[in-house]
């Protein structure tokens, strides 16, 4: 597969004031798992915002391969391959969760394809398998309005996957999870990982530990230290302000 | 300039002695033959003395008699007056002789009583008298307007003369006089003064230059005044706009509630007004005072209305803005066919009080109607009142409260009910105070709150939800551009173009002028 | 969203219940013209009035689907939506008044009456190619949805969503009355068009006339019915759904919500279009009122009576909210804009899914 690096270097974000990221400098090669820990309002999710294109940085390069993504809007950056999921779980309550899936289904998106298009049957055998992988084959037909916080989590995990990006931004993605379905997750993009690359924002350090990969801390919207999860956990400083408290 | 004034001084130290001796001359020609009298009346009129005004309006009426010595007499009531002096004589024993005039006489005593109206006591008289001699444009009039001009002391009467004898100059044979003429009548900024400036063209060849340089110095001071004028059509105008978006800017501002009926909380607040008319007309030492009075009460009217509406009706849709949108609509038009079954279809009439009817006039001829300065006036002592109870009042901090952090004020023990239903009371009963200054310049009809609802939602959304900064610049700003544009496009069109033209602004700065900030400008 | 095409077996009795229905209904009201030219006193006979009057709920049933799958489906509230309705009702206007001829009151072989009034030498150039029935009618289609798609992409590419939306379009209405109340717009000022006489040949006081109008209008109604329900039960149908609920996670799936937004709105702007053309010919006369902002909310108010998100609700709105107006104002007229502002509050607070929700019952998600 085609490898795209994404890059950022000396972003920041200003809201008011306020630097919710200050000279942030981020490499994330492709195929590699990363995680990305810090106290919370550490930036963390504003620096997907920033990859993402929901938020423009004050300055800064954010880029993916060549593409620059601070001058492309949220579906050009979504088209370029980068799927995200959301720390607060986003789904479409009014449709059902296999329409979720279709729709995030990697396709051509104008109007004119939406209306021509219609489910092959391998889009429906993707689309079963990746409700096999979440664990919602029972509730296919249900209106994602019914699903409980944990399956909704699941279901915004499947369609990241739909989108088949390849680069994963993923938020919290076991806040509200049992222990076997944290497990589960860490083995899913863990697995993900080396076709794709993947960064993934979490505070439970077990499941850090567990996706066994480079570790990056961020603190105050800077670099505070990266390494191995035991490399950081020895740092002084991500001692000091994050876990130490 | 000092050496001018002096030299006026002067002038006007000797003019007059001058003048009093021709007076006394001429006035015994008034009692000889028909034709000594035309020549005596023709004299005094053009000598500009305001004495010879009351002895030729006795000629004129008949009561100017000739006395046994051949002194004139006039006969004022029961009175006989000195017509040299103006000081009352005693009646002397021989009755004297009424002096009877010809034809020739009259004609000649209207156009001398005419012109001598210029230096009549009566300001209202002498105005018009130097617009008549203005219109004459001859150079005949020249010492009458000279003499006029020493006397003249109000400014208004003095600039109407001026103009008169830059006209006159301009008629008359002498090179340096027309100059003269040209650049009085280049100083002004009237467009009659234009006009004869024009026409003067064609015989002054000579002057051509002049004249060009004297239309175009006009224009420019006339351009000027248009400027000013626009300028406080456009004030008032965005005083209007800002009266009727305030309440706006209070609900949908500051607490995010889209209320359709506003529009209609503003016609009530007229209709209160024309209620409190109604009920003070018969008690003498209130009547006047209706519409002071009618402000608090359209305060509350609309409030307890607003209040009533907020807690039965709208807190059930919080957060869901579209259907408060269609629910407010629903109830604005309940409140319309109400009012309008209650009142009648028809305009209700309202009266202006006294002081604030007439017009203004400010320096260089700009007219200033009176109503509209104190709507001016009443909509920033509104908007002052409106920034001090949210900035400086325990209710506007918990209102503050409440608009942002919701949840938390809650848990500090504000009870957050009361609050919304304070806020919305309060920016309905602002809609209320704003339709007791409409009354004074709009019809008061059940759709007087129609057309203010969009123009109330382009100010607030122009200006910056949330901030009332921006609903004063917002208001005033559409004001202005609305009458700039006006003059080239039409009322109606200029309407639409500011709509068009705001949308577009929209387009640019989807939060306005004055952004709110912070997180909580993203929901 | 209630009841769309689902891979699965979740089509239900209420389904083919719904269908029987229609397609009764369908029946009636083709059944109308014909009944009409009964006997007076037969059982059926069915009065000019009331066929003149449903052949009006027809076009507005069409303008209410419009403005359903623009509000129901994209979740774009407008307020404007009788702007559209008048667009392609002025559009056929123009036809009709070319097509006047020389028989108008001052005779002019060319210009219409109005213009021979206020002194126009020739036709003004955007009054060519009306007489032909074919750009008419592209006209009417293209106009509104021109319109459309210059106020949606200026809107939908700045992300003005909400009541801001709902406000603009509303002032667009506001102004394109003011601006039409203008005698040198060239459209006839305040007393726009009137007088026609004649479409594709047929006089237009004729009884034949007028039912063909009808047919023309039910099938314009069908064939529209039609098409929204194909549209809605494709995936593009679905991503307006997931526009409506959550506009920027929609983005964040690469779909151009402006896109997809200004498609559907057009596509509605030019329905809408197509309902005032049809519309015209029926009553007589259009004039700048038809722009008035309190067309377009009553417009709103049919397809939420009906229930929003459902095609069928939005008809079904459409003709019951008018049939009560037509039966108040001629017994009661002061108290028809109380039962229409009582509509607004009941439909919001009590019935939120409207009519179609009390018939389907709880369960089944409507729209938020
Ligand atoms: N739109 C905004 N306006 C103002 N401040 C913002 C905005 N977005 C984020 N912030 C601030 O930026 C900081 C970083 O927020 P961010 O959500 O990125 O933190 P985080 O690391 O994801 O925290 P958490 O672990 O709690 O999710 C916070 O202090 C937050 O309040
Ligand atoms: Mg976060």
């Amino acid at each position: 597969m085609k490898g795209r690096r994404l890059y950022l270097d000396g972003v920041s974000v200003v809201f008011d004031g306020f630097r919710a990221l200050n000279n942030l400098a981020l490499i994330v090669e492709p195929g590699e798992l990363r995680a990305v820990i810090g106290p919370n309002g550490a930036g963390k999710t504003t620096m997907m915002d920033v990859i993402t294109g929901k938020t423009r940085p004050t300055e800064g390069v954010v880029s993916f391969g060549d593409a620059d993504l601070t001058r492309l809007d949220e579906a050009a950056i979504a088209n370029l391959g980068i799927g995200r999921k959301f720390q607060k779980p986003t789904v479409f309550d009014a449709l059902t969760v296999f329409e979720n899936l279709e729709l995030a289904l990697k396709a051509p998106r104008g109007p004119l394809p939406c209306l021509r298009w219609a489910l092959t049957g391998e889009a429906k055998s993707r689309i079963g398998a990746t409700l096999r992988e979440i664990g919602l084959e029972e509730r296919a037909q249900d209106p994602a309005a019914i699903l409980s916080h944990g399956q909704r989590q699941w279901l915004e995990i499947g369609m990241l996957l739909m989108q088949d990006p390849d680069l994963l931004l993923v938020d919290e993605p076991v806040a509200g999870m049992t222990d076997a379905e944290t497990e589960h997750t860490a083995r899913l993009l863990a697995g993900i990982a080396g076709r794709r690359s993947v960064v993934v924002v979490e505070h439970d350090l077990d499941f850090v530990r567990a996706l066994n990969c480079r570790v990056t801390v961020l603190a105050e919207g800077s670099l505070l230290s990266e390494g191995s999860i035991d490399h950081v956990q020895k740092d002084e400083r991500v001692i000091e302000v994050y876990l130490g408290r | 300039m000092k050496r001018i004034l002096l030299l006026l001084l002067l002038l006007a130290l000797a003019l007059p002695a001058r003048a009093q001796d021709a007076m006394i001359e001429a006035l015994p020609g008034l009692g000889g033959g028909f034709g000594a009298q035309a020549t005596a009346v023709e004299r005094l009129g053009a000598l500009g003395d305001p004495r010879a005004l009351p002895v030729l309006r006795a000629l004129a009426d008949g009561r100017l008699l000739r006395g046994a010595d051949g002194g004139l007499l006039i006969r004022e009531g029961d009175q006989l007056l000195d017509a040299a002096t103006g000081a009352a004589v005693p009646r002397p024993e021989a009755e004297p002789a009424r002096i009877n005039i010809n034809n020739r006489v009259r004609v000649a005593l209207r156009g001398a009583l005419g012109r001598l109206q210029i230096v009549s006591p009566d300001p209202a008289e002498r105005l018009a008298a130097a617009e008549g001699v203005f219109r004459m444009r001859s150079a005949e009039n020249l010492p009458l307007l000279e003499a006029a001009l020493t006397r003249e002391a109000v400014p208004r009467i003095r600039e109407r003369l001026e103009l008169a004898l830059g006209a006159s100059r301009l008629a008359s044979e002498d090179l340096e006089a027309k100059r003269a003429g040209i650049a009085a009548l280049g100083a002004s900024a009237s467009p009659e003064a234009r006009a004869v400036l024009l026409e003067a063209r064609a015989a002054n060849a000579a002057l051509l230059p002049e004249i060009e340089a004297a239309v175009a110095a006009i224009d420019r001071r006339l351009q000027l005044r248009q400027a000013a004028e626009t300028l406080f059509q456009g004030l008032s105008l965005g005083s209007v706009l800002l009266l009727a978006a305030l309440g706006l800017a209070v609900t949908f501002g500051v607490m995010g509630v889209i209320n359709m009926a506003h529009g209609e909380f503003v016609m009530l607040g007229a209709y209160t007004t024309v209620v409190v008319q109604d009920l003070t007309r018969d008690i003498p030492w209130l009547a006047p005072w209706s519409l002071p009075l009618a402000v608090p009460a359209a305060f509350l009217v609309t409030a307890l209305i607003g209040a009533a509406m907020e807690r039965g009706l709208i807190r059930h849709l919080y957060g869901r803005p579209l259907e408060t949108l269609l629910l407010t609509f629903g109830v604005g038009m309940m409140i319309q066919q109400a009012v309008r079954l209650t009142f009648g279809a028809q305009n209700r009439e309202v009266i202006s009080p006294a002081w604030m009817q007439g017009t203004l006039m400010l320096p260089g001829d700009i007219a200033v109607t009176q109503n509209r300065l104190w709507i001016l006036a009443f909509s920033l002592v509104v908007l002052a009142l409106v920034v001090a109870a949210i900035r400086f009042t325990r209710f506007g901090l918990e209102m503050r409260a409440v608009t942002q952090r919701r949840a938390i004020a809650s848990s500090m023990g504000i009870r957050t009910g009361r609050v919304d239903a304070l806020t919305f009371a309060f920016g309905s009963g602002i809609a209320g105070i704003a339709g007791v200054a409409l009354s004074q310049i709009d019809n008061v009809s059940p759709n007087l709150g129609t057309g203010y609802i969009i123009d109330s939602f382009l100010v607030v959304v122009f200006g910056g939800v949330g901030s009332l900064a921006g609903t004063l610049i917002g208001a005033f700003s559409l004001g202005i551009i609305n009458k700039v544009l006006e003059p080239w496009a039409g009322a109606v069109l200029a309407k639409v173009f500011v709509l068009v033209a705001v949308m577009i602004f929209i387009q640019r700065r989807p939060r306005g002028l004055f952004p709110q900030k912070g997180r909580a400008a993203e929901a | 969203m209630s009841v769309t095409a689902l891979p699965g077996a979740r089509a239900s009795g209420l389904r083919i219940g719904l269908r029987a229905v229609l397609i009764g209904a369908v029946l009636v009201l083709a059944a109308m013209p014909v009944l009409n030219q009964l006997p007076q006193d037969h059982a059926l006979h069915v009065s000019d009035f009331l066929v003149s009057v449903t052949g009006k709920w027809i076009c507005y049933a069409i303008l209410a689907l419009s403005l359903d799958l623009a509000w129901g489906y994209a979740g774009i509230l407008s307020l404007g939506h009788g702007a559209f309705f008048a667009l392609g009702g002025y559009a056929m206007g123009m036809h009709l008044m070319r097509l006047i001829g020389p028989r108008g009151v001052y005779g002019h072989p060319v210009l219409p009456d109005f213009m021979v009034f206020l002194g126009y030498q020739e036709l003004p150039w955007y009054w060519l190619g009306f007489d032909s029935f074919a750009f008419a009618m592209l006209m009417v289609l293209l106009v509104p949805g021109l319109v459309a798609f210059v106020l949606g992409w200026l809107c939908f590419r700045s992300r003005i969503t909400g009541v801001y939306l709902s406000i603009i379009t509303q002032a667009m209405t506001y102004a394109l009355m003011l601006a039409f109340f203008r005698n040198d717009m060239g459209f006839g000022g305040n007393n726009g068009f009137t007088d026609f006489k004649e479409l594709l040949g047929m006089p237009l006081s004729t009884t034949a006339a007028r039912a063909a109008l009808f047919y023309a209008s039910l099938v314009a109604l069908v064939g529209c019915y039609l098409l929204c329900r194909w549209i809605t039960g494709t995936k593009y149908g679905r991503v307006l759904t997931a526009i409506r609920d959550a506009e920027s996670r929609v983005r964040f799936l690469g779909y151009g919500v402006t896109r997809h937004k200004l498609f559907a709105f057009v596509l509605s702007a030019m329905m809408a279009g197509l309902a005032g053309a049809l519309y015209v010919p029926q009553v007589g006369i259009i004039n700048p009122s038809e722009f008035s902002p309190g067309n377009s909310i009553e417009a709103v108010v049919w397809v939420a009576v009906g229930g929003r998100g459902t095609l069928v609700g939005a008809v079904l709105g459409a003709f019951s909210v008018n049939g009560l107006k037509t039966w108040l104002t001629s017994t009661a007229p002061d108290l028809w804009l109380f039962v229409l502002g009582g509509l607004f509050v009941l439909v919001t607070l009590l019935l939120p899914r409207g009519l179609i929700g009390l018939v389907q019952g709880r369960g089944q998600g409507g729209p938020k």
